[in-house]
């Protein structure tokens, strides 16, 4: 267990004792790589001093309904050190912990996981977390809370009525018949579940949902991501035939797929790619097979 | 006052696993939880879930894997019983409609990973733990079970009875963040604590930002001993920016380390000959540093890791996800050029002593998921071996509290199990800045009640009393930490996290470990000093923030004074002067008592037999 180190150091001693006088790799590898490791230095050095002053500006939405001077939303500039690889989040982190700590916003995963962090980035949705700064081209940074959305406070936006949307497709699989016994899995076809794949992914970020047009003018408007939800578990073939009419009957209704006009600002937005226009299309399309159209 | 049967707090895996269970059982359950559900790093898991499922497989091998893994640390009933139950936590995910990636017979594909005799890792491409976060929260919703999302649990109800063993846990108490509401949460029959990891004690980690190490704290500070908190798990294959993690199932489907000289290291210098880069964690994350220690990691800092030779098509299918993170998160495409990487904390092997069922050494309180320490993963967790424990330890912990009849457990919990006094001697004073001193700080001290406090409030082992107390301690502190003036946390919290990374990494040494002592005492007397510069009570996050601040303090301190007590070289703990498992002296666990704010150390024995199979430690060579 121990002799990991020593083991190396063996071998390094056999490169060196088989050519005693003339260079070894082992020597010539080290030398070229030394000379490898003064350029990367040289590079950074020079990337340093040229960078060194490179700094980004943050203007950011503030609204605190409790706080004396905040109630009336306002916008606060916030000056950051850019480094390579920094997100929007680093920079809002960066912000929060060093000039004001009451700067609020909500993120955890920082990989584009949890879904917290859906922004309105220089004017249009994103995820901080996934957002390089060096790919934004504007000089000043704007970031707001989602639009359509209530504001709670700075960047966070009441979800509630986002939640409630997803809730109301009945968002868990629900097989009309399964195994019996405990130890055996179900079937699916690699290509049924290579249908739903891009569906599953969903973050319930709600950016989808604040891009939408439809969804701003029509409250209760089921939106992108639950529908997308509902696609997910109508094209699953573990859950049989009529669980599938049940949900197709529940995305049909007034204000389900049928509204959507196919103006694509979701999948555009979408931080997973998911392709939601067409998923609700398809839907349409099911709906329209099963000739249970009733709007 | 909200109640409940059982109260979880935490809903990741484990809460809504436990949660699940209690409701199964006819219990009346809530999930309290700071994030939302589906905002729990759990959805961060990548890689896989192990378990028994095929001909030529058996639990058996699968425990004999988990127990050689953990070099001999883990506790056989623990791990039996996790091996046995964790085939039918797996089909039951799967019924519950889990979108594993799949065989061309329509079964769910399983692959090899790090450790493991057989290839036993089911996996739903390269985002397991998001299908399987939100396939258990889809049940949750289904079974109409309360969730109490963005309440941040500040508190247990715990009453006080001067031997830990016999106090009693009513509930909890938690923090609305949208309202600042703070209120009682009255547990009829138990509070499961499903909190999660503790990377945030670390700089460099691919935990979220919300693994500060609560439960684990609450639970500590309560009087739940600590176990072998210093077996932390550094990941060998992160991002170097973010700590992003890269999945062991880019090694597992055949993906390969390089160094600087574009030798494959893990052959070429002898770190493990027959495994390669899919021996354990802990060896590949020695390696790794030991190659950039001796000049040949790339910008003296990473190595790489190849994939390109699967070809697109493999890439693609299996491991698509990878391609994101590493293109998102490093900029490289790892179609085209390999991905570089280094060691991050990753994992908490120690938590909560739990027994099998998942319970406390106080009544009424239980553990599950990584806060808990059942000893499954001993001084080393094989991947994929996490999200099979928090499904079968958190259905057996949500079971238990709801009433379900068990078995009695055989592992002892609570200072009645131990064996032997501990020996460490730290530079500094640990624990609490003035432990049993009755003028402590409210704001300060974590909400924790003063040894003298306990003495002068004799009425405090009554239920109803115990949480109202609690309520309004909870309430004082937080608006003294609103009323006071001082600094900023944000500042104390980053000196402990580079102390850690620097001085309790992979390779640790005695005046390193003392050094971590010293700077994280620093931190605690900083810590005295904080206050919340935000007066408001709408979503106060610097609130939520400086005090979790006070709970990345304690975990990161027992960790160390762990790692300083274990005087030896097993699975992940790596000691400079002591560099030989030794099985006479350290086949025992770890344990830290609080003791009312002056940590006390001391050892149990580890079970290396159960019911079931006796194991007989064995070199652990890849
Ligand atoms: C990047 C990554 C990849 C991984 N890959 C794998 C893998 O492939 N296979 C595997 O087996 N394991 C893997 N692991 C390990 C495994 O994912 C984790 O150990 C596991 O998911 C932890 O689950 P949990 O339910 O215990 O905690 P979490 O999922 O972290 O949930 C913690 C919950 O507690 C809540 N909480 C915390 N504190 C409080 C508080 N004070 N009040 C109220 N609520 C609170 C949070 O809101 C959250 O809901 C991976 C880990 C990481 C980080
Ligand atoms: S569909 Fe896409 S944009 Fe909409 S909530 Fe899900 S991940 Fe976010
Ligand atoms: S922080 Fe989790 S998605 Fe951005």
């Amino acid at each position: 267990m121990s002799t990991i180190e020593q083991e190396t150091e063996t071998e390094e001693t056999t490169d060196e004792s088989a050519e005693p006088t003339v260079e070894s790799p082992g020597e010539r590898r080290r030398a070229e790589k030394q000379e490898r490791a003064q350029a990367r230095e040289d590079q950074r050095v020079d990337e340093e001093i040229d960078h060194s002053e490179e700094t980004i500006t943050l203007k950011v939405f503030r609204y605190d309904p409790e706080v004396e001077g905040k109630e009336e939303p306002r916008f606060d500039d916030f000056t950051v050190p850019f480094h390579k690889g920094m997100t929007v989040l680093d920079a809002l982190i960066y912000s929060r912990d060093h000039y004001d700590s009451s700067l609020t916003f909500r993120h955890s995963c920082r990989q584009a996981v949890c879904g917290s962090d859906a922004l309105f980035i220089n004017g249009r949705q994103r995820l901080a977390c996934k957002t390089q700064i060096a790919d934004l081209d504007a000089g000043t940074i704007r970031i707001e809370p989602l639009p359509h959305q209530e504001v709670v406070k700075d960047l966070v936006v009441d979800m509630e009525h986002f939640y409630d949307q997803m809730e109301a497709v009945e968002p868990y699989f629900d097989a009309d018949e399964l195994p019996d016994d405990e130890l055996e899995e179900q079937r699916q076809d690699r290509e049924n579940r290579e249908k739903i794949k891009m569906s599953t992914r969903c973050i319930w970020c709600g950016a989808c949902m604040s891009s939408c047009n439809i969804a701003a003018g029509d409250n209760e408007y089921l939106g992108p991501a639950a529908i997308n939800k509902a696609y997910r578990f109508a094209m699953d073939e573990r859950e049989g035939e009529q669980r599938k009419q049940e949900r197709l009957r529940i995305i049909e209704q007034e204000h389900g797929v049928w509204r959507c006009q196919t103006q694509f600002s979701c999948t555009e937005v979408c931080p997973k790619d998911i392709p939601l226009t067409e998923h609700i299309q398809e839907l349409k399309r099911e709906a329209v097979k099963n000739n249970l159209k009733f709007w | 006052m909200h109640e409940h049967d059982v109260i979880v707090v935490g809903a990741g895996g484990a809460g809504l696993r436990a949660a699940i269970a209690a409701d199964e059982e006819g219990a009346d359950v809530a999930l309290v939880t700071k994030l939302h559900p589906v905002r729990s790093h759990t959805g961060a898991a990548e890689g896989g879930i192990n378990a028994a499922l095929r001909e030529g497989d058996d639990w058996e091998l699968h425990a004999y894997d988990t127990m050689k893994g953990s070099d001999y640390l883990g506790d056989a009933p623990a791990i039996d019983t996790f091996a046995q139950d964790a085939p039918e936590e797996v089909v039951q995910i799967e019924h519950w409609g889990m979108p594993f990636s799949r065989e061309d017979d329509g079964r769910v594909s399983q692959r090899p990973f790090g450790g493991m005799s057989f290839p036993r890792t089911t996996y739903a491409g390269a985002e397991t733990g998001h299908h399987l976060l939100h396939t258990m929260y889809e049940q949750v919703v289904k079974r109409g079970i309360e969730v109490y999302d963005e309440w941040y649990v500040t508190n247990l109800a715990v009453t006080d009875h001067d031997d830990p063993e016999e106090r009693h846990c009513h509930g909890a108490v938690a923090y609305e963040i949208a309202t600042g509401n703070v209120e009682g949460f009255w547990a009829r029959d138990g509070v499961i604590l499903a909190t999660g990891g503790l990377g945030q004690a670390f700089d460099h980690t691919t935990n979220a930002v919300a693994n500060t190490g609560d439960g684990c704290a609450m639970a500590y500070r309560a009087g739940v001993p600590m176990e072998d908190m210093e077996m932390i798990q550094f990941h060998p294959t992160t991002l170097p920016s973010t700590g992003v993690l890269i999945s062991e199932g880019v090694r597992g489907e055949g993906g390969i380390l390089y160094n600087d000289e574009e030798e494959r290291f893990m052959f070429e210098h002898g770190y493990a000959n027959n495994d390669g880069e899919l021996a354990s964690r802990d060896v590949v994350s020695r390696a790794e540093l030991t190659e950039v220690n001796a000049g040949r990691g790339i910008e003296d800092e990473y190595v790489d890791l190849d994939m390109r030779h699967l070809g697109e098509e493999r890439i693609l299918d299996r491991l698509e996800n990878i391609l994101h993170l590493a293109e998102d998160f490093e900029g490289v495409d790892g179609l085209d050029e390999p991905m570089p990487v280094k060691p991050g904390q990753h994992y908490a092997m120690g938590g909560i002593e739990t027994d099998e069922n998942g319970e406390t050494c106080i009544s009424g309180l239980y553990a599950a998921g990584e806060t808990a320490c059942v000893s499954l993963h001993g001084a080393n967790r094989l991947g994929g071996n996490a999200l099979p424990e928090l499904l079968v330890f958190g259905a057996r912990a949500g079971h238990h509290a709801a009433g379900k009849d068990m078995k009695t457990a055989e592992i002892q919990t609570g200072r009645s199990a131990k064996s032997e006094d501990g020996d460490v001697e730290p530079p500094v004073e640990p624990g609490a800045i003035e432990a049993g001193s009755s003028d402590g700080d409210v704001a300060a001290d974590g909400g924790e009640r003063s040894s003298s406090d306990r003495r002068s409030d004799a009425a405090m082992v009554e239920p109803k009393e115990t949480l109202e107390h609690t309520v309004r301690q909870e309430r004082e502190r937080i608006e003294s930490l609103l009323e006071a003036d001082g600094i900023n946390h944000a500042e104390v919290r980053s000196n402990v996290q580079e102390t850690m990374t620097e001085n309790v990494n992979v390779f640790r040494k005695e005046e390193s470990l003392n050094d971590a002592l010293r700077d994280l005492r620093r931190a605690r007397e900083r810590y005295e000093d904080v206050a919340v510069a935000d007066p408001s009570r709408t979503y106060n996050t610097d609130l939520i923030h400086t005090i979790e601040t006070r709970n990345i303090l304690d975990v990161a301190e027992a960790i160390t004074l762990g790692a300083l007590a274990r005087e030896e070289f097993r699975g992940a703990h790596w000691r400079a002067e002591f560099q030989e498992r030794r099985d006479e002296e350290w086949i025992k666990h770890t344990m830290l008592a609080w003791d009312d704010g002056t940590p006390e150390l001391y050892y149990k024995p580890v079970l290396l037999e159960s019911q079931w199979k006796e194991y007989e430690p064995k070199e652990r060579s890849y």
